[in-house]
């Protein structure tokens, strides 16, 4: 299978401070990956640096960060972005001065020419408690309001690869299956994703393959089998 | 008096229609870059002598207003991109710093250029009488103003708030990252917006001239006011920015003209003669400060 997303040996530092050892992670068309690790382990650095948020591009040390066949490099954010990356940021990071159609239409587009593009219909659809609001403003949403508009709003970029940073940070159990089941159903579509969370035990089920980091450093990774197998591994690096 | 409180609104909205132009630009500015531009005014200011040189060169009021903005919206983009985007980086002092060696210089190339007499700026001949408005005579160049005002108001309005280059513009206002993080490249939406409030500051200049003088400095006085327009409004905001700019026009205006009279009627004459001119003078900065009191982020915060 040809790997749609590449980084090798990936070094990173916040200004002095160095975060990211040289980790590794690929990722194939279609797939869905999860990057697992305690807090502070660099998780958010890697999705980050991938969307070439600071503390890239000065602070890549070293390594390469490959896109459907491109280096990205010093690329800035919104070129990663039109390239077909989309962003579900920790915090969901909605515009609260816009509203939820508003947040929606902002960033639509299709450069890509996609047979079956996401519209706003279409995202309505998958949420439909989103089109019950559409005149809310972003500030008056509940947090799964917020996380299922956050994720309609990088849909609307029809990107190649969906990341959710922290995908049900916070949410109650109920919300936090909705979000799952939607997941679920992107990755039916084919939809690529790469996800960071901590519920291993929902990830497994939902994804392919799994990265843990440690440290700045890749410690282990596999597929939804080996992960499952291992609980070893789920003691030694995420505390469960 | 009726008539006198009426006329006197009527500047007001007028004068506060023309801050809008101002601060619309300056807010954007500071609401998306967080970059405190006090060469805002200078670019005001160039827009009116523009305005004056090129109606007196073209003979027509309106071809010579089209030019100047053109011209200034041209230099406020060569502005943003040579040295103000620089200074985004920096924190506020430094751009308070350079952006204050910016009119120094901007002043000495007005002076340059023109001299040191004001600029002769004439409101077009069929409108520099007065109107009669039901049972007052009125200057038509001022209701020109407000007409010009309040359509480029509701066109600036439509394009904020119903746009998607709008959209960006306030999204970029509140999260610049994540609106960059979907694919905007806000370095130049900064650059239009920057464009386009040089071009509404041309338009303020050009509209003002002829009521004020086209003079060297004149950027500066006017330029205290949108700040605290914006202030009052909320920075990022242009809701707000319109909202405080007709509060402090129509406060300015009629607290100028009316405060003296209304202090008269329980003070003695001479205090009232004395505190009147003081109190009106101050009057916007105790609105500012009473706003600031009861809505510190301003009336209509753009970052939630």
């Amino acid at each position: 299978m040809k790997s749609l997303l590449e980084i090798t040996g990936l070094e990173v530092a916040y200004g002095q401070s160095q975060v990211l050892f040289g980790v590794n992670l690929s990722l194939a068309e279609g797939q869905v990956a999860t990057l697992l690790g305690r807090n502070g382990m660099g998780k958010s650095t890697t999705l980050r640096s991938l969307c070439g948020l600071s503390p890239a591009p000065a602070g890549i040390l070293a390594g390469n960060i490959r896109f459907g066949g491109e280096t990205l490099g010093n690329w800035t954010p919104d070129r990663i972005a039109r390239a077909g990356i989309a962003l579900v940021p920790e915090g969901r990071q909605i515009f609260p001065n816009l509203n939820v159609r508003e947040n929606l239409v902002a960033f639509a587009a299709n450069r890509r020419a996609v047979a079956q593009p996401w519209t706003l219909e279409r995202v309505f659809s998958l949420f439909p408690r989103l089109a019950e609001r559409q005149a809310n403003m972003g500030n008056q949403l509940s947090g799964g309001e917020q996380q299922m508009l956050a994720i309609g709003r990088a849909l609307m970029t029809n990107p190649r690869l969906l990341i959710l940073d922290e995908a049900t940070e916070g949410l109650a159990p109920l919300v936090r299956e909705e979000i799952w089941q939607c997941l679920a159903r992107l990755r039916e579509a084919g939809q690529t994703i790469l996800v960071v969370d901590k519920y291993v035990e929902r990830l497994i089920r939902l994804a392919d393959q799994h990265t843990i980091i440690e440290r700045g450093r890749v410690v282990w990774s596999g597929s939804s089998a080996e992960l499952d197998a291992d609980h070893g591994v789920w003691h030694r690096y995420l505390g469960v | 008096m009726t008539q006198l409180i009426l006329e006197q609104a009527l500047n007001g909205l007028q004068f506060g229609l023309m801050l809008f132009l101002l601060a619309a630009g300056l807010t954007l500015v500071f609401g998306i870059m967080d970059m405190i531009n006090l060469a805002h005014g200078s670019l005001y200011m160039v827009g009116a002598y523009l305005a004056a040189a090129a109606v007196a060169a073209s003979g027509s009021f309106v071809v010579g207003v089209l030019l100047a903005v053109a011209g200034t919206a041209v230099l406020g983009a060569l502005l943003e991109m040579t040295v103000l985007r620089r200074l985004y980086t920096r924190d506020h002092l430094s751009q308070v710093l350079a952006t204050f060696a910016l009119i120094l210089i901007a002043n000495e190339a007005v002076r340059m250029v023109w001299g040191d007499q004001p600029a002769l700026l004439n409101p077009p001949d069929a409108l520099s009488g007065p109107v009669e408005l039901g049972g007052f005579s009125y200057p038509a160049f001022r209701l020109l103003i407000i007409a010009v005002g309040t359509v480029v108001a509701l066109l600036l309005y439509w394009v904020v708030a119903c746009t998607r280059v709008g959209m960006w513009v306030r999204a970029g206002a509140s999260n610049r990252e994540m609106t960059e993080a979907l694919g905007i490249n806000v370095k130049r939406l900064f650059t239009l917006v920057f464009a386009a409030g040089a071009g509404l500051c041309a338009l303020a200049g050009a509209m003002l001239g002829p009521l004020l003088a086209v003079q060297v400095g004149m950027g500066e006085s006017i330029l205290i006011l949108a700040f605290v327009v914006i202030v009052i409004g909320g920075i990022g905001s242009i809701r707000g920015a319109l909202v405080g700019s007709l509060l402090v026009g129509v406060v300015d205006t009629l607290g100028r003209a009316l405060l003296p009279w209304l202090l008269r009627s329980f003070l003695p004459g001479e205090v009232a003669a004395n505190l009147g001119p003081a109190l009106a003078a101050i009057l916007i900065y105790l609105l500012m400060a009473a706003v600031l009191f009861w809505r510190p982020a301003g009336l209509f915060p753009a970052r939630g």
